[in-house]
């Protein structure tokens, strides 16, 4: 049991972390139904940015706490801002002159975004792995592991990784149910000659999605750098395919679908792991989607693609 | 009898469309009078609806152009504007033959939607909104209200938190022409607003539009097949006919016309050139 808890700690940690940046994925797809497969590298230069912020304002263990929390605080925001520039420049450059072109073309340029976002970070910030000292140590023991042997144990980063995604996650449903740039961006999923036509600035309101997807895949990086400590060049690709197998197991488009299945991919992979095999975590939650595809085409809850007539 | 020429809204010039050797429409001008509800007739294929395709973004005209002279003076050429400007800027709305609702998003948010500009700027870009600034606050009230006013126009707000797709379709129809008036139109397109109606939701869609007329200042070209709602409500109708303007004026001037009788009836061979000599070709 105690182990068990254990495992569920873990995997809805690495659960939301996916879920951060499975939105980013579902939210493109769901306005101008591309699949944007740099959004992973996005995630990584996000991770860059904030381990870059990190050095350059001196932060360590050894800051008071007080300080330590505003100062990540504003590590957070400089990394979303400055990853949102990047999420911007990429749609401008690679995605906004292909609309209205064939499906395919702007899908062949996400592959090239993402290639040359790896290739920019691994020359100008080397090709090692970057590690970063953990900034927050200990946490609750929820348990001494007195009767089983084995202790549970929820660390401050835990929490404080848990707590931020769903602060984000509320604050983020509230903007896009409750504000008109929510709106315009659920008119133009629908229909968007008809929001322009209402005079919604489609081009404008697209590249705003972009840049909402690319801060919180930057605060995902922020997660993932400190949780793991180390980031290297690389980290984009295999989180941005679970984030995408993530977004697609939810149902692709639906914002609470892309929350739901980054916190099932994450929960699979670490019960695999924990009970079964290291080695074949990422079989399993593969697996899962195929499983889950098959029998539920359209994801848990995307809608039925309806044929317009 | 030409009140139309002295001060139109909109002043459609020499506008050509050829889709590769079809000439949609041919050399075409008119004028839609401030105020007036002008109706655009024809038979089916007659080019109508590439005239409001033209006129909102979604063809580019091959020649000739669209002038809409806004009541602060401004002018904007039509053809050449961005189509989310077209809405925004030169205060042009329209409707469409086949609903183009947003079906997923309740009643009021479709109107909601109309009123994204000023909402994005009372939200200094969405971030006001967020935190709930009073600014915001006060502007999506009125935001509210305003969507409220055509809801009630429109004898739909009683349903306003209902997906707009589940609306019966004369339903549908007068809440399109709602959300096209939450943009705040000098010009209103509607394209075919009767079809499909019956009888008596032609005759609410008729004091609808004579209400728009009246109260907003808000000029009405409409596409329509229905004679009745035609000749009923309109102040200026113009026929065109395979792309070409075949008569132009008062509803009774139109009705009388033998070019248009010719159209609409169809006559023989011989019988056209004697309309032809009759009107003097």
């Amino acid at each position: 049991m105690d182990y068990f808890l254990q495992q569920l700690i873990n995997g809805v940690t690495l659960g939301s972390i996916y879920g951060l940046i499975a939105i980013g994925y579902t939210m493109v797809y769901g306005i101008i139904g591309m699949i944007n497969f740099a959004h992973g590298d996005i995630f990584m230069v996000g991770a860059f940015i904030a381990l870059i912020t990190i050095v350059a304002l001196g932060i360590t263990a050894a800051t008071p706490l007080l300080l330590l929390i505003a100062a990540l605080v504003l590590v957070l925001v400089i990394a979303m801002a400055l990853t949102a520039v990047w999420g911007w420049t990429v749609e401008r450059i690679a995605y906004r002159p292909l609309r209205g072109s064939f499906r395919l073309a702007p899908l062949i340029t996400a592959i090239g975004a993402s290639i040359a976002l790896q290739n920019f970070v691994q020359i100008s910030q080397g090709a090692r792995n970057k590690p970063l000292q953990p900034l927050f140590q200990g946490g609750f023991q929820l348990s001494d592991g007195a009767g089983t042997g084995f202790a549970v144990q929820l660390s401050y980063m835990q929490i404080l990784i848990i707590v931020t995604t769903v602060v984000l996650m509320a604050g983020f449903t509230f903007l896009i149910n409750n504000t008109s740039l929510g709106r315009a961006q659920r008119a133009c999923e629908q229909d968007r000659k008809m929001a322009a036509l209402l005079g919604v600035n489609v081009d404008r309101t697209i590249s705003l999605t972009f840049v909402m997807g690319a801060a919180l895949a930057a605060v995902a990086g922020l997660m993932f750098l400190m949780y793991y400590g180390v980031v290297d060049f690389f980290i984009g690709f295999v989180a941005g395919v679970k984030a995408f197998t993530a977004a697609v197991l939810g149902g692709i488009g639906s914002l609470p679908g892309a929350m739901l299945g980054g916190l099932l991919i994450g929960l699979i992979e670490t019960f695999w792991s924990g009970y079964f095999s290291v080695e074949y975590k990422d079989v399993a939650a593969f697996s899962i989607l195929a499983i889950v595809l098959i029998f539920m085409p359209e994801g848990l809850l995307g809608k039925p693609e309806v044929e317009k007539v | 009898m030409t009140q139309w020429n002295d001060n139109p809204v909109l002043t459609v010039e020499h506008l050509t469309m050829r889709f590769g050797g079809l000439t949609a429409i041919d050399d075409l001008s008119f004028n839609v009078g401030r105020g007036d509800i002008t109706a655009l007739i024809g038979p089916n294929g007659a080019g109508k609806t590439t005239v409001f395709n033209c006129a909102t973004g979604f063809y580019k005209p091959t020649e000739g152009r669209l002038v809409m002279r806004r009541s602060n003076g401004e002018k904007f050429l039509l053809e050449r504007l961005p189509d989310f400007k077209i809405s925004a800027h030169a205060k042009v709305a329209r409707t469409f033959q086949n609903i183009r609702l947003f079906g997923g998003m309740t009643i009021l948010e479709n109107l909601m939607v109309a009123q994204h500009n000023p909402l994005m700027v009372a939200s200094n870009w969405t971030l006001g909104g967020l935190l709930g600034l009073t600014g915001y606050r006060h502007a999506n009230r009125d935001a509210i209200d305003h969507a409220k006013y055509w809801l009630e126009k429109t004898n739909l707000l009683d349903r306003a938190d209902l997906p707009a797709a589940e609306l019966p379709y004369g339903d549908q129809r007068r809440l399109e022409i709602a959300r096209a008036m939450c943009t705040g139109p000098e010009i209103l397109c509607l394209d075919e607003p009767a079809a499909g109606l019956n009888p008596k939701e032609s005759l609410e869609l008729n004091e609808l539009l004579m209400y728009i007329r009246k109260e907003h200042d808000t000029s009405v070209l409409l596409i329509e097949h229905d004679m009745s709602v035609v000749m009923e409500i309109s102040d200026h109708v113009v026929v065109l006919d395979y792309g070409v303007k075949i008569s132009d004026g008062t509803p009774d001037e139109v009705k009388n016309d033998p070019h248009v009788i010719a159209a609409y009836l169809g006559v023989d061979d011989d019988e056209v050139d004697e309309i032809e000599e009759e009107v003097g070709l």
